[in-house]
């Protein structure tokens, strides 16, 4: 069963998102092409060539394509699935955005951000913002299935797939592409980074916040996070939410910088590898998922963790 | 275009698909044979991302954007409820299409197409995804089935004639668009900050009119292409250690978690 893989990048280059997806692929089928649609994508298409077990490279390139709008991906997608069996997308903002689109036009059930293949027709993904786990069969001839990357190996260099051009569908002729606004920071991206440093409510200000947990980061070279308590009360922007209804991440590294753990936190990062909570109050319920923790007042924890990172690094 | 301007902007009707879930402050629990999640006897709610979408409607009502807002439940009948909360924030009248299946979100796009046939809005804004299954289709879905244009993730709605520009939460960043009105527009969290009903407003809302039709009015329920094999917990994760001082700590993270 030939498998379709949506390539994650930004016309520029290839992003670990799409070896990952690559992964999963690999697990329903030896016969794997990526599609690579933007515009100015001949660069990112060599490197998607490399990829181990990856057949053949689409490009498909438009402006529409290049802004990544939904109709235009589901347009140039939806004629490509003749020739497929399923589409893996990674679960993006991009992926979930057009993917559900494809699912719709080809009347099949998406399958969304799956964690593990089960075996070609049946998957497992989390539910109830992780707190439970689904296995589900589709009985869909063609599947749409959202990748959730954290969950998969990237796969290996040493690929040479050979390079197509594919046809770039009509576009998005009811909608415009206005503006972007990228966030310039040297900081990796919340959802991606492979540490993230968190603050809780316990700051007591947004000056405390950026002066206690952003150095931490930055030291750590991690992303920022912030408990729905930390961003309710002003001291953090909402897009630093980590939890149900903010964003989930599964870093190598998750430092949780006076939370005490609500219901709503843990959902969004207690499929973190390595946990470490520090807060004054030995009964948080966060030291209850934490692999290590430190029961100190973070005025004093946060400093003495700097410099004994400062000692280990030197 | 020809559609765009059939749907009168200036009489302009918002439809509001609402989802009643487990409460978010509710810890979901597995049953024991593996079936679901346990909704037996637990609080219920409007899902958050719902709560968002008709805060925006009502503040575009508010602003003389717009006229009528319809809030509708693909649900049982206790989804009734959620819709009252959504008339208690401003939503002018309601629609339950009644059913104990627990439709995929391909079956409820179906169905919400059917209403959009039937109610003819400009606009339709809703939760980018429920708190329960946590698919994040519904919107898109829909959007795909009618041909109509989508914003999803939205941050800011700003509405002028036929055109709604959306600025939209994505990877790293934002991003403004355009559309074209008929559309969809899914509701990020940033988008604003629902309102609490107030005692005046819930005891008018008692007054609204809720329709209860079933599936059949719409078209029927689409059989599944799902099954659900089996719901387990997630691996457990167990309290570690405690560590003395800092310097502890980021030993054990070097040596033995290897992650710094």
């Amino acid at each position: 069963m030939p498998v379709l893989v949506f390539a994650d990048h930004d016309n520029r280059s290839l992003k670990d998102n799409t070896q990952k997806t690559v992964t999963a692929a690999l697990a329903l089928s030896g016969e794997v092409d990526v599609l690579v649609a933007g515009k100015g994508v001949t660069a990112v298409a060599a490197e998607a060539a490399k990829i181990a077990g990856v057949r053949k490279v689409l490009t498909a390139e438009s402006d529409a394509l290049g802004h990544q709008i939904a109709e235009a991906l589901a347009a140039c997608v939806i004629p490509l699935m003749a020739s497929y069996d399923a589409v893996l997308v990674p679960a993006t903002s991009v992926g979930k955005n057009f993917a559900p689109r494809v699912a719709a036009a080809l009347d099949v059930a998406p399958i969304s951000e799956i964690i593990e293949v089960v075996d070609p027709s049946t998957f497992v993904r989390p539910i109830y913002a992780g707190n439970a786990l689904e296995t589900v069969a589709s009985v869909d001839a063609k599947k749409v299935i959202t990748v959730r990357p954290t969950a998969f190996k990237a796969a290996a260099e040493g690929g040479a797939a050979t390079i197509e051009a594919a046809p770039a569908g009509v576009g998005a002729p009811k909608t415009r592409f206005v503006a972007e606004e990228l966030v310039k920071s040297d900081r990796p991206e919340l959802a991606a980074a492979k540490i993230v440093v968190s603050g809780g409510r316990a700051m007591g200000s947004a000056e405390e916040f950026q002066k206690v947990i952003e150095p931490l980061a930055d030291k750590l070279g991690a992303a920022v996070g912030a408990s729905r308590a930390a961003v309710d009360a002003g001291y953090a922007p909402n897009d630093y939410q980590v939890g149900q209804t903010g964003k989930v991440v599964a870093p190598q590294l998750y430092v949780a910088v006076g939370i005490s753990g609500a219901i709503q936190h843990l959902a969004g990062m207690k499929d973190s590898k390595v946990i470490v909570a520090i807060n004054k109050d030995a009964d948080a319920p966060i030291f209850q998922v934490a692999d290590y923790g430190l029961v100190a007042d973070y005025k004093t924890a946060v400093p003495e963790l700097m410099a004994a990172l400062d000692t280990v690094k030197a | 275009m020809a559609t765009a301007s059939a749907w009168k902007v200036n009489h302009m009707k918002i439809l509001v698909p609402v989802k009643r879930v487990l409460d978010y402050n509710v810890k979901a629990r597995v049953k024991s044979d593996q079936s679901g999640v346990d909704l037996a006897n637990v609080k219920m709610a409007m899902n958050p991302f719902c709560e968002i979408a008709v805060e925006e409607a009502v503040r575009l009502k508010e602003k003389g954007l717009a006229e009528d807002i319809v809030a509708v439940s693909v649900g049982p009948a206790p989804a009734q409820e959620t819709i009252r909360t959504a008339l208690a924030m401003g939503a002018d009248r309601g629609l339950l299409i009644q059913t104990d299946a627990d439709p995929e979100p391909l079956a409820v796009a179906k169905l919400l197409k059917a209403v959009v046939e039937a109610e003819q809005p400009s606009l339709v804004i809703m939760g980018k995804q429920a708190i329960d299954g946590d698919n994040n289709a519904v919107g898109q879905m829909l959007a795909a089935l009618l041909d109509w244009p989508q914003a999803t993730f939205a941050s800011k709605v700003e509405l002028s004639g036929d055109v709604v520009r959306v600025t939209r939460e994505v990877d790293g960043g934002l991003q403004t668009l355009e559309l074209d009105m008929p559309a969809v527009v899914t509701a990020d969290l940033r988008l604003n900050e629902p309102r609490y009903a107030s005692l005046p407003n819930i005891m008018k809302a008692k007054k609204k009119v809720i329709d209860v039709k079933s599936p059949d009015d719409f078209g029927g329920l689409a059989a599944p292409h799902l099954t659900v094999k089996r719901v387990t917990e997630p691996p457990k994760r167990t309290a570690g250690m405690k560590v003395e001082t800092a310097a502890d700590l980021v030993s054990k993270l070097k040596t033995e978690a290897g992650v710094i």
